[in-house]
């Protein structure tokens, strides 16, 4: 397919590494510098110049374009360049915005903009924090097969029962599946005899019951005890809806925001929550509200460096667990190291969505494990695959190494994959896949 | 040079021609009754040509018909006062009993309007029934009009938080309330009509059907007009109390009807039936009289002192009395001067409530009310967490805190000038060798300004207002003028700002 990304920021490139192997990517950027880089970094078409202007997006061959991607780092910038390419294409567009207001605006009319799909940011980044929020000690959750099946990832501590037993030991529940550890940065494959240690992060696939029953068999310090105290710092259209998606869930969150018309305005807006206004780091407040108490805490402030702070704060106060949203990719790894338990991308959330969005029909879903070491793909397994009507003991052998079936869907209902497990066409798998082995995988599924 | 004034006065002047022009046809009601039972017509026949003649030529006196604020604030002040005046002719040409002095003839007219009940006369059978019915009559314009007002001028005024209450649109033009007041006169008026129809046709019947037997039509559309008014004047010395227990409670449910929301009304009639419970004002309403009622009935049956003839009878005395006074209509069935200390008080009590804003009730309002009872409850919540930010919902939805001072400003403006009309009639009274007790007094100011009607002691529901001195008596009328178009209407026109840019 030949896909057209405007905009090679942090979005677009992620974007165009995942699409450039199996896809004719052209990429359109300003800054020549920048539009070169890519050109070297991965193997795309670069076009220099305003993706708004109809000459520049003809130059990089609009009119055979399959696709366009707008994903620059603004709303109305990236609207426009999808409705110029609608106008003057029959491209799928897709438009990677950041609040929430196009989207209402797009969201209910047909093809609003001649915007195919639109990709928010804020909101799915709070989704995901939702999620993440939701599943205690879990540091990235996604949803699959129409929420049928979850992939977590948990990070293992000391504390954890689990440690220094075997997959096997460690896998009592039903409609699970252990599908990689991840020790020192290099993604391992599990078999009933390797054992967990103490700072893996496992990857776990399974009915959604089995997830939640596993992440609370990892805390046994509150079993069963589901989040209730959450703190949310900054009232941004992230921490907006973060409260929002957790009032429906039936929490109470605390929301704080230091600017006073903002916390008006949110109060008003949000009655499940308690907004308070007050400066996220005023250590004075944080104890005489005892938020040392909260089972989470959210940072959604405007700078990556407010996050951290709040975080180290909180974790200093007392806080079981911290959620810190960073813009900057570098930090990413480096604020994990230094406290704060999960560090949320909203530019990876956002990429991944698109990525998703690309996928030619037979893999419908993606996760990125730790950015690129791996993906979780869902696919429906077509006549020709080789998965298809074969023993899960057979097939695998196909299949190159690093590939793990995690979970089946049939007919709507879970199907817990076993070595003896017949897949039939039209099931949905959901597959882990070693980053080195995606290409030949999608290949033969 | 002459200084120009920056309110449009004519303008005015000219709606308020309009107001008096149709005071014409009202007057020829009694009227037709001096026609069939043969008493004299001059006193309906004068004042029909005063108010045409006046409104007419008022009419004239501009062409603009654009009102603004200011303009608005003027001719309700002005309307209220002169129908008051005007209304006042029959009872003095007519020069029956204590109705012949023109400040008795004052108060009962302003009590009239203002849909207050308050009366002057000791001697029901000294006047004719036109006369009678000219006091039930200018009570039912008096809720009317009151009706208008709220739902159509003071929410879009923002009098004491009024914008707060359920209006049929809030998208018009603020600014241009001239086409606003005669669609929502529209609407309200058949509305209002209708409800007092009903009641009236229920009582006649009762009437008919020999269940109350004393009722015929005259005293049905009497007493509906007044019940839906929630104003509580009746030609009958004994109030309802004349009448069967049947037609006590039928009269009961309208004037609750007459305290709820008018647009609530509506909706409901029109099929959205869930409205009404909707609104958290009409839950707090409801829950209020019944919980009164209930607590009333508690404290009768124990009372040694009264004996009642079941729990009917005592049923009905207590919701009866509370519904009466609770919604500021002012009807009796008992005379509950004779209640203990905590039933008098209870009914006292009540009369600070009133029913729901944008009905025909006075009082300071329960929209009011919830919302001092919700902004404290927060304030002792930011108490111990002073950087919460909460605000108050009103039916699920933030009330901005400029209302929420408007209110509280409202509301004690109320209470201020309560206890001062309450200093001032205990003086008075003094002065004037009546003697009272201090409840007398503070019940005799509450009736009045709250626009109750009958109050204890003295002025109690079987008594009346007549013996108080006539300065007591012109304060009462101007504390009812004051009081039933809520203050500050009548309060901004003594600002100078008003009067200059």
């Amino acid at each position: 397919m030949k896909i057209l990304i405007v905009g090679a920021g942090q979005v677009g490139e992620s974007i165009a590494k995942d699409l450039a192997p199996d896809h004719e990517v052209t990429v359109v950027d300003q800054q020549s510098e920048r539009a070169e880089e890519l050109a070297y970094s991965c193997d795309v078409l670069t076009v220099t110049g305003d993706g708004t202007e109809l000459a520049t997006l003809q130059e990089a061959d609009l009119a055979d374009s399959e696709m366009v991607i707008a994903s620059t780092d603004n709303d109305e910038t990236n609207i426009v360049i999808c409705s110029t390419a609608a106008a003057h294409s029959e491209a799928f567009t897709i438009a990677r915005i950041k609040h929430t207001n196009y989207l209402r605006t797009w969201e209910g009319v047909d093809r609003a903009f001649g915007i195919d799909s639109m990709v928010c940011t804020n909101l799915l980044t709070a989704r995901s924090i939702t999620r993440v929020v939701g599943l205690p000690a879990a540091i990235d959750v996604d949803p699959f097969a129409g929420g049928r099946v979850q992939m977590a990832e948990f990070e293992i501590s000391e504390a954890c029962p689990i440690v220094d037993q075997t997959v096997a030991e460690a896998d009592r529940y039903d409609s699970l599946t252990f599908a990689a550890v991840i020790r020192d940065d290099e993604v391992v494959i599990p078999d009933g005899e390797t054992i967990i240690t103490a700072g893996d992060r496992v990857v776990i696939i399974g009915s959604p019951e089995s997830v939640h029953r596993f992440a609370d068999g990892l805390e046994p310090a509150h079993p069963g005890d589901s989040v209730e105290e959450v703190a949310i710092f900054g009232g941004s259209e992230i921490g907006y809806h973060v409260t929002r998606l957790l009032g429906e869930r039936g929490v109470t969150p605390r929301l704080i925001e230091q600017e006073s018309a903002r916390a008006r305005e949110l109060a008003e807006e949000l009655p499940a929550a308690q907004v308070m206004q007050s400066d996220a780091t005023d250590v004075e407040f944080l104890e005489r509200e005892r938020i040392n108490e909260a089972d989470v805490v959210v940072a959604a402030l405007e700078s990556d460096e407010k996050n951290l702070l709040v975080s180290l704060l909180a974790k200093r106060l007392g806080v079981d667990r911290t959620v810190a949203i960073i813009n900057t990719p570098s930090y990413v790894e480096l604020f994990e190291t230094v406290g704060v338990d999960v560090a949320i991308n909203p530019r990876v959330v956002v990429a991944e969505e698109i990525t998703q969005l690309t996928q030619s029909d037979a893999a419908e879903n993606v996760a990125l494990i730790e950015s690129d070491k791996a993906e979780v793909i869902e696919i429906e397994v077509a006549g020709d695959s080789v998965l298809a009507g074969r023993p899960i003991q057979e097939s695998v052998a196909d299949l190159p190494d690093g590939v793990v079936i995690g979970a089946i869907t049939r007919n709507a209902s879970f199907v817990k994959p076993r070595g003896d497990t017949v897949i039939q066409p039209g099931d949905h798998v959901v597959v882990f896949v070693d980053a080195a082995a995606i290409d030949d995988t999608t290949a033969k599924i | 040079m002459r200084r120009r004034l920056r309110v449009n006065w004519r303008v005015s002047l000219r709606l308020l021609g309009g107001v008096l022009k149709w005071l014409a046809i009202p007057l020829a009601g009694p009227l037709v009754f001096t026609l069939i039972d043969g008493d004299p017509a001059v006193p309906f026949l004068v004042p029909i040509v005063i108010t045409l003649a006046a409104g007419l030529g008022l009419e004239r006196l501009e062409t603009d018909t654009e009102m603004y604020t200011r303009e608005a604030y003027l001719m309700v002040s002005l309307s209220w006062l002169c129908v008051g005046l005007l209304g006042a002719l029959p009872f003095v040409i007519a020069g029956n009993g204590a109705l012949a002095a023109p400040v008795n003839a004052v108060f009962e007219s302003m009590s009239g309007i203002t849909t207050t009940g308050a009366t002057v006369i000791d001697d029901f059978g000294a006047h004719p029934r036109s006369i009678l019915l000219w006091r039930q009559v200018i009570q039912w314009l008096g809720g009317l009009g009151i009706l208008v007002l709220a739902i159509s001028i003071l929410s879009q005024l923002s009098v004491g938080g009024a914008q707060l209450m359920e209006t049929e649109s809030q998208t018009q033009d603020v600014n241009k309330l001239t086409p606003r007041i005669s669609e929502t006169a529209r609407l309200i008026w058949r509305l209002y009509a209708g409800i007092t129809l009903l009641a009236a046709g229920g009582l006649f019947a009762l009437g008919l059907a020999g269940i109350a037997p004393n009722m015929d039509l005259f005293n049905a559309v009497s007493h509906a007009m007044t019940a839906v008014a929630t104003a509580g004047f009746s030609p009958q010395p004994d109030s309802v109390g004349a009448f069967a227990p049947a037609a006590q409670w039928l009269i009961v449910p309208f004037m609750f009807v007459g305290a709820t929301n008018f647009i609530l009304i509506y909706f409901f009639i029109k099929g959205d039936w869930g409205r009404p419970l909707r609104n958290e004002e009409f839950r707090f309403y409801f829950g209020l009289v019944v919980g009164a009622s209930i607590l009333m009935a508690m404290l009768l049956i124990t009372d040694p002192d009264l004996t009642t003839a079941g729990l009917e009878e005592t049923a009905r005395l207590a919701t009866f009395q509370v519904v009466s006074l609770l919604t500021t209509t002012g009807f009796a069935t008992v005379d509950f001067n004779a209640w203990s200390p905590a039933a008098k008080h209870l009914l006292f009590a009540c009369m600070f409530l009133g029913g729901m804003a944008g009905s025909t009730t006075c009082s300071i309002k329960l929209l009011r009310w919830l919302i001092v009872i919700k902004s404290l409850r927060r304030d002792l919540f930011t108490t111990i967490h002073p950087e919460a930010v909460r605000p108050v919902r009103l039916s699920g939805s933030a009330v901005d805190e400029e209302t929420i001072q408007d209110v509280f400003s409202y509301t004690m403006l109320s209470l201020v000038i309560f206890a001062l009309a309450t200093i001032f009639v205990v003086v008075d009274g003094a002065r004037s060798g009546l003697g009272l007790s201090e409840f007398e007094a503070v019940s005799a100011a509450a009736a009045t300004f709250l626009n109750i009607g009958p109050a204890f002691g003295i002025a109690g529901p079987f008594n009346s207002y007549g013996p108080f001195s006539d300065l007591t008596k012109i304060v009462m009328t101007l504390l009812m003028y004051v009081g039933r178009i809520e203050i500050v209407p009548v309060l901004v026109l003594f600002t100078p700002s008003f009067w200059r840019s």
